[in-house]
């Protein structure tokens, strides 16, 4: 991609399964994932964001009190398809751990792949949100990925 | 009754005097025996846990989660600023200097520490290595690990940050970290077995209390503490909950 490329920012509508959308500034720029840090967060059944770890600010671009509150669909680049996000929610409903690759949205309109993995928290016996740790993922597991998303959008 | 206090088999091996004192505390505190129990091996110790022998254990994060959800127990506090974490390192004039530089047939020294080889294992997968592509040499210290990277038996070696940082400037001169975790809530645990239960309130208030006490404050000093901070269930629970995204 070219350097004039990598710069322009296009507004994109995003379409969200529960049927809202937002327009979002997308820039074709990658920031690389921090080498030895996790990202972590956690959601309220719903998929509200209840806690963010300095990581998860940092690489966001949000601040901590943006985050706090907001759908995680808020870090949704619109490259990712949405069977990805279904294959998400489908698994961990039935109470299993889910883990894939995802590529996602910044505040700024860059992105930041991640390999990530989200469990149902579970306290006596009810659901009572999701923890979603992102790891440092390999170049040739974001090629495979980009390969496949592109298939499925 | 005796109770049976023991130590995660990953303490560095300078303060082991410092939890036999700790246990003279422990006593001192319960008006009643305890006995400290010390293992070699992380397996003999889970054992031991399993078939109900230990009362209170200082453990390691991923046994804590055995611990809690397993067996009953419930975690009384942490040490403060003791976040675990891993350090991947090569040889200082390794051609490598970073984990991508590293290639398949990888050869890793490492200890049967769970918490440190699985995230040392999660460090190496952004360079696509994985238990199909490397060979372990499992070492019973930090120290035999170091030694094992030294004379070329391996390629890289897994630390305890600890761990690495207590080896001597001539040992972590040869050395060069590749990479090192940056967690922060992930840590050992002070947690109470079912037979503690009744001491539980008490002991956390001696134990939050031990730095406003000459005598508490050189317990902890011979332990190489600053302190212990409480740990409220749900903090454990998001802890627990971390270490299960880490573990396949």
């Amino acid at each position: 991609m070219s350097e004039q490329h990598t710069a322009d920012a296009q507004d994109v509508l995003i379409k969200y399964f529960d049927g809202t959308e937002r327009l979002a500034k997308v820039v074709d720029r990658e920031v690389p994932y921090p080498d030895g840090k996790l990202i972590v967060s956690r959601t309220d059944p719903k998929g509200i964001i209840t806690h963010a770890n300095r990581a998860f600010v940092e690489m966001s671009g949000y601040s901590r009190e943006e985050l706090i509150g907001t759908n995680h669909c808020i870090l949704r680049h619109p490259d990712m398809p949405a069977v990805a996000f279904k294959d998400l929610w489908d698994t961990v409903a039935q109470g299993k751990k889910w883990q894939g690759y995802v590529k996602n949205l910044r505040k700024d309109g860059a992105y930041y792949w991640v390999k990530a993995t989200v469990i149902p928290n579970i306290r006596n016996g009810q659901l009572v949100g999701y923890t979603s740790v992102r790891r440092k993922p390999s170049r040739s597991k974001i090629s495979e990925s980009e390969a496949l998303y592109a298939t499925l959008r | 009754m005796t109770l049976n206090l023991s130590v995660s088999p990953d303490f560095p091996p300078t303060h082991l005097s410092g939890w036999f004192i700790f246990n003279t505390w422990l006593q001192r505190q319960l008006g009643q025996g305890v006995h400290l129990e010390l293992y070699d091996s992380f397996e003999a110790q889970r054992e031991d846990i399993r078939n109900g022998k230990l009362d209170l254990i200082y453990a390691n994060p991923y046994d804590a989660s055995m611990l809690v959800r397993e067996l009953g127990f419930k975690v009384l506090v942490r040490p403060r600023n003791r976040a675990d974490e891993t350090v991947i390192a090569a040889r200082a004039e390794d051609a490598a200097a970073c984990v991508e530089d590293l290639k398949p047939g990888l050869k890793v020294a490492t200890t049967a520490d769970p918490d440190v080889h699985t995230m040392g294992m999660i460090m190496l997968e952004s360079a696509d290595l994985d238990g199909t592509n490397v060979t372990f040499k499992e070492l019973d210290s930090y120290v035999l690990v170091a030694k094992s990277l030294l004379n070329g038996d391996a390629d890289v070696g897994f630390f305890l940050k600890a761990g690495f940082e207590e080896l001597s400037e001539l040992v972590r001169k040869k050395m060069k970290p590749l990479v090192s975790s940056q967690i922060s809530v992930v840590h050992h645990t002070l947690v109470a077995g079912p037979r503690m239960q009744e001491h539980a309130a008490m002991l956390t208030d001696r134990l939050i209390n031990m730095e406003h006490d000459p005598k508490g404050q050189a317990v902890l000093k011979s332990m190489g503490l600053d302190g212990w901070d409480i740990m409220e269930e749900e903090e454990t629970e998001f802890m627990i909950d971390l270490i299960d995204t880490l573990i396949d």
